[in-house]
C-alpha cells in the first residue's frame, strides 16, 4: 500500500493534457441586483482533488460554493460536474453534499438522527441507515455522543457531527464552507490533519471554502485565490506562496517585501531592477518582464538575512538600520529601515536559544539576499 | 450595588402590587362570600360555586366561549403562521412593505371599529349571526398576533438548517414539516396559547358579530352585571382567574425547567 505522502506527491492530474476535470466553472457569472458576486470566472477540479477557495470576505467564495450545492443559479454561465449540466437541478437531487460554517445541525435531533436524515431521504434500508451511522459515528470517534442532542456537545464535537452528516451519504464532492472557522487554534490544527486524512480514505473530491491562508495552505492539492469574484491565481499552495502570479496574490499570501520599479537590464541571466526609491535589484528570476517595463519585485521575509555586519558576498546587499523588532518566539521579524527610508522586513529562525550576533533597536544592520530569492511581478 | 431593601423600595412594591392586584384579590374573596350583598362580608361559604354550576346560562356561555376559543385559535394559528413565513421568507415580493403592514394594523385598531366593520360586512353578504360568524371574527382579530409571534421567532431562525436538510435530499416540503416547523413550534404553541386566550375574554368584538344562541362567558357576565353583581359572577370570574393563573404557571414551570437543563447540558459539554 502506498503511503499518504506519496499519494499526495503523484497526485497531479491538473498537469496532465488528458485529464478530465471533474468539475468545471464555465464563465460563470453570478449578479445580486447590481452586485456582481462572481465575474465570468472559468475553474477547473478535478477528481479527488482538494481544492480551496481562499479570499477575503465578499470575494465571491461562498457564492461559488452556493452554486454548487444549487441554492444559487448562475446568471450566466455553466456548471458541470462529471461532465453533466447542474442549471435547474435543485439542491435535494445534487449529488454533492455541504459542510456548513454554522454546522446547520438539527436542533430538535440526536446525533444519531442528524446523521441518518439524508440517508433516510435516500429511502435506504433502516438496517443499512444504522450500520451507516455507526461507521460515521466510528469514523469521526463519536461513538458514545449517539443519542446525544447537538446543544449537548462541545464546538469540536459539533464539527464532527456536521461532518459525518455530510459525508454519509457518500456524495461525488464534498463542500465545506469555512470549516474550521468556529474552532480554537490548537483543535483547528488537528483538525486539519483529520481532514486531510478522511478526504484520502473516503476518496472524495473535497472544496472547501476559507478565508485562512495558513488553512489553505496546509490542506489544499490547489488554491483558487479570488478576488472581487474573479480568479487571480490557481496553483499548488507551494507555487502561490514562492511563484506568486501577480502582486495582489504576492501580498495576499503570506508577508512579503515589494519594491515598484522599472526593469533597466534585461539579459539572458536575469535582469536589474532599479526601484523607484533608488535601490538597484539583481535577480535572477525575471519572468518574462521586458526591459523598461514597470514591475515589482517581491520578496519573501524569511529570504532576506540580516546581520551587523557587512556580509562578505551575497548578490544583493543593503545597509539600514534596525527600526523595529517583533520576537515570535519561534523566530524573530526585524523591521530594516534601509537608506531612503523603506522599511525592509526580514525574518530569521530562532535555531539556537541565544543569538552570538544580538540586534537591537537603532542597531545599524546589513540585509542580504541571494538573486533568486525574489520574484519579479509584472501584473 | 445595593440590594437591600430600602423603605423606598417596599412602598413602591406594595404600591404596584396593590394596585394591580387588589381589585383581583377582592373579587376572588367576595365569591367565598356567605351573604347575597356583594360587599358586605357575611362568612365564607362555596354556595355560590355550587349555584354557579346549576345556573344554565352561564355555562352554556362557558361552554360556547371554549368552543370559540378552540376553533379560532387553531385556525389563527395556522393562517397567523403562513403570514408569517410568507413575511420574513418572500422579501422580494411586490407591496411587502403594504401587506405587513396590513396584517399588523389590527393589533392597533380599536375593537370598536374592527366589530363594527365585521358586523358591516357579515349583514352585506347575507350571513346570519351566530357561532359561525363569532368564530370568524375571532380569527380575523387574533391572526395578527400569532403572526407577530411567529414572526420574531423567524427572524431569528438560522436558514441553513434548511439548506442543510435540502443538500441533504429532502425537497421544501419535507424540509418544512421535518425541521422548520418542529423547530419553530414553540413559537406556534405560544401563538396559539395567545389567540385562545385573546379569543376567551373578548367582549367587544363579540357583542357586534355575535347572534342569538351564541352567547359567550364575558358577554353573559356583562349582561348580568348590568342588573347587578351576584357573587355567583363573583364565583365564575374566580374560576377564570384560576385556570388563566395555572396556565401561566404550568407554562412558565415548563420553560424554566427547559432551560435550566439546556444550560446543565452546555456546561456538561464545555467540560467536555
Amino acid at each position: 500500500m502506498k503511503s499518504l505522502g506519496n499519494i499526495r506527491r503523484e497526485f497531479a492530474p491538473w498537469n496532465k493534457p488528458d485529464a478530465k476535470p471533474y468539475i468545471q466553472f464555465k464563465n460563470v457569472t453570478k449578479r445580486f441586483g447590481d452586485f456582481t458576486a462572481v465575474n465570468n470566472l472559468s475553474l477547473s477540479i478535478y477528481e479527488r482533488e482538494f481544492f480551496a477557495l481562499l479570499g477575503a470576505s465578499g470575494c465571491g467564495k461562498s457564492t461559488l460554493l452556493r452554486m454548487l450545492a444549487g441554492f444559487e443559479e448562475p446568471t450566466s454561465g455553466q456548471i458541470l460536474l462529471d461532465g453533466q449540466d447542474l442549471r435547474g437541478i435543485p439542491p435535494y437531487r445534487r449529488p454533492v453534499n455541504m459542510m456548513f460554517q454554522s454546522y446547520a445541525l438539527f436542533p430538535h435531533m440526536t446525533v444519531e438522527q442528524n446523521i441518518a436524515f439524508g440517508l433516510k431521504q435516500d429511502g435506504m434500508p433502516k438496517a443499512e441507515i444504522e450500520q451507516r451511522v455507526t461507521d460515521m459515528l466510528k469514523l469521526v470517534k463519536l461513538g458514545q455522543f449517539a443519542k446525544r442532542k447537538p446543544h449537548q456537545l462541545s464546538g469540536g464535537q459539533r464539527q464532527r457531527v456536521a461532518l459525518a452528516r455530510a459525508v454519509a451519504k457518500r456524495p461525488k464532492v464534498l463542500l465545506l464552507d469555512e470549516p474550521l472557522g468556529a474552532l480554537d487554534k490548537k483543535l483547528r490544527e488537528e483538525t486539519q490533519f483529520e481532514l486531510m486524512d478522511l478526504q484520502q480514505t473516503l476518496g472524495l473530491t473535497f472544496v472547501v471554502v476559507t478565508h485562512d491562508q495558513e488553512e489553505a495552505m496546509t490542506m489544499a492539492d490547489r488554491i483558487a485565490i479570488l478576488d472581487k469574484g474573479e480568479v487571480m491565481q490557481v496553483a499548488t499552495p507551494a507555487e502561490v506562496y514562492e511563484a506568486p502570479g501577480s502582486r495582489f496574490v504576492a501580498d495576499f499570501v503570506g508577508n512579503i517585501n515589494m519594491f515598484e520599479g522599472k526593469v533597466a537590464d534585461r539579459d539572458s541571466s536575469g535582469a536589474t531592477i532599479t526601484s523607484a526609491n533608488g535601490v538597484t535589484i539583481r535577480t535572477a528570476n525575471a519572468g518574462d518582464a521586458a526591459a523598461g517595463s514597470e514591475v515589482a519585485f517581491a520578496i519573501r521575509p524569511e529570504k532576506i538575512k540580516v546581520s551587523s555586519k557587512k556580509p562578505e558576498n551575497g548578490d544583493n546587499v543593503m545597509e539600514g538600520e534596525i527600526y523595529d523588532i517583533a520576537y515570535l518566539g519561534d523566530m524573530t521579524i526585524f523591521h530594516v529601515q534601509l537608506g531612503n527610508g523603506q522599511v525592509v522586513k526580514a525574518s530569521s529562525l530562532n535555531a539556537t536559544r541565544a543569538t552570538e550576533d544580538p540586534l537591537s533597536w537603532d542597531d545599524k544592520a546589513w540585509i542580504s539576499f541571494r538573486n533568486d530569492a525574489g520574484v519579479v511581478l509584472t501584473r | 450595588m445595593n440590594s437591600s431593601w430600602s423603605r423606598f423600595n417596599i412602598t413602591a412594591i406594595v404600591l404596584g402590587f396593590a394596585f394591580l392586584y387588589l381589585p383581583i384579590v377582592l373579587l376572588v374573596i367576595f365569591s367565598f362570600n356567605e351573604s347575597k350583598l356583594v360587599t358586605v362580608w357575611g362568612g365564607f361559604s362555596t354556595k355560590w360555586y355550587v349555584s354557579l354550576f346549576h345556573n344554565q346560562g352561564l355555562m352554556d356561555a362557558a361552554w360556547v366561549t371554549i368552543r370559540v376559543g378552540l376553533i379560532s385559535a387553531t385556525m389563527a394559528t395556522v393562517l397567523g403562521t403562513l403570514a408569517a413565513l410568507a413575511l420574513t421568507r418572500y422579501t422580494r415580493f411586490r407591496g411587502r412593505v403594504l401587506f405587513s403592514g396590513m396584517v399588523f394594523a389590527p393589533l392597533v385598531m380599536p375593537e370598536v371599529i374592527t366589530g363594527l366593520s365585521l358586523l358591516l360586512l357579515f349583514v352585506a353578504v347575507g350571513l346570519d349571526r351566530g357561532f359561525f360568524t363569532l368564530t370568524l371574527a375571532h380569527i380575523t382579530f387574533s391572526m395578527c398576533f400569532v403572526a407577530v409571534v411567529v414572526q420574531s421567532r423567524l427572524v431569528t431562525f438560522d436558514r441553513s438548517l434548511e439548506e442543510a436538510a435540502m443538500d441533504l435530499g429532502a425537497p421544501p416540503v419535507k424540509t418544512f414539516f421535518q425541521i422548520t416547523l418542529p423547530v419553530i413550534l414553540p413559537a406556534i404553541i405560544s401563538g396559539w396559547m395567545l389567540a385562545f386566550t385573546l379569543s376567551i375574554d373578548d367582549l367587544v368584538i363579540s357583542s357586534f358579530t355575535s347572534g342569538p344562541g351564541a352567547t359567550t362567558l364575558p358577554m353573559k357576565i356583562y349582561s348580568q352585571v348590568r342588573l347587578g353583581v351576584t357573587p355567583e359572577i363573583n364565583a365564575a370570574c374566580t374560576i377564570l382567574i384560576a385556570i388563566v393563573a395555572c396556565g401561566v404557571i404550568a407554562a412558565s414551570l415548563v420553560n424554566k425547567r427547559r432551560e435550566v437543563q439546556r444550560l446543565r447540558d452546555e456546561q456538561a459539554a464545555q467540560r467536555g
